[in-house]
């Protein structure tokens, strides 16, 4: 049993549950995948298996040194490939095996892992949800950060204080997401609640640990 | 624009093929499902179709009726399980999508022609 899928987000909507109640949803692209390289203790050190999302690209896309991993595996081409570490013991993928949705089915837990939408130079009240100041009543004081230090003692800025800065772009886990379905068919996997990044981001998902 | 395999979810968890074709301006009866204790019965609240809200899966309908001299509108989800099944009472012919202007409207002038 594969650790885990890559896949890309398609979009969000909800589904009603048997007993009524609405659940948000978000759907994804998951697979069908491919071992692309099984990393053993003997030859790097580690054991790993390495899956690359299967889909087109264009063969000038991808360097030489690539293609020849690519064409050791059998996988006709990928773009997104990434490693998932394996526990001791677990020898059942090979290098060019197959990896599906049907490897989740629905009440499974997954993590799933993606780059979050970029949001440029953020404010204090998006970047670390401060509270602002009034809009109005003359105040003059709204979405600046306050102050940031005292003068006499300590007289400097304390390392870690939070100002604004560049938010978003970065890597997000979510941990602990629910299936709530699996179409085998197109190779959709549906997970309760958001996932990080824009649709048609590229995310990973993972068994959840606990 | 939605993707494909999007809307292809939607689609197959919506229920729209399952109710009659229905337009603002039509009396329609909606049947709801009701949970009392134990048992489960259905309840019907007809009256005037006067909105369709939202598409997907969130689709809800605004539906109005007179009880008592007193106007009583309802919100469904037409999605949710909660509603059974919705039969048409009678359809009515009228030039615009939501049909808020009724509200103002009592007795004989809240009339609606029927549609062809």
């Amino acid at each position: 049993m594969s650790p885990g899928i890559l896949g890309k987000k398609i979009g969000m909507t909800q589904i009603f549950r048997p007993d009524g109640q609405v659940v948000p949803v978000t759907l994804l692209k998951a697979g069908p995948c491919m071992v692309v390289q099984r990393k053993t203790p003997s030859t790097d050190g580690y054991d790993a298996v390495q899956l690359g999302l299967v889909e087109f690209i264009k063969p000038q896309r991808i360097n030489k040194p690539t293609a020849g991993r690519l064409k050791k595996a059998g996988v006709e081409g990928a773009k997104f490939m990434r490693e998932f570490p394996l526990g001791p013991g677990s020898d059942d993928l090979k290098t060019g095996d197959k990896v599906l949705v049907d490897q989740f089915k629905p009440k499974d837990k997954v993590d799933v892992i993606g780059i979050s939408k970029g949001k440029g130079f953020a404010g204090v009240v998006k970047r670390h949800h401060f509270r602002g100041g009034e809009g109005s009543h003359g105040s003059m004081f709204h979405r600046a950060p306050g102050s940031i230090g005292a003068s006499s003692f300590p007289s400097r800025v304390v390392p870690g204080m939070r100002m604004g800065g560049h938010l978003g772009n970065a890597q997000v886990t979510v941990r602990n997401l629910e299936v709530i379905d699996v179409d085998t068919e197109d190779n959709v996997l549906v997970v309760k609640g958001a996932v990080p990044g824009p649709n048609g981001g590229y995310v990973l998902v993972r068994r959840s640990k606990r | 624009m939605q993707n494909a395999l999007l809307t292809k979810y939607i689609n197959k968890n919506k229920r729209e093929a399952a109710f009659p074709e229905f337009r603002p301006g039509d009396t329609i009866k909606v049947h709801v499902k009701i949970k009392e204790g134990e048992k489960e019965r259905l309840q019907a609240f007809e009256g005037v179709l006067i909105a369709r809200n939202g598409m997907g899966m969130g689709e809800s309908i605004t539906v109005r009726k007179v009880s008592f001299g007193q106007g009583v509108e309802r919100i469904f989800p037409i999605n949710a399980k909660v509603v059974d099944h919705i039969d048409i009472v009678r359809t009515g012919r009228v030039r615009r999508a939501k049909l808020y202007y009724l509200r103002a409207l009592k007795g004989k002038a809240a009339r609606l022609k029927e549609r062809e």
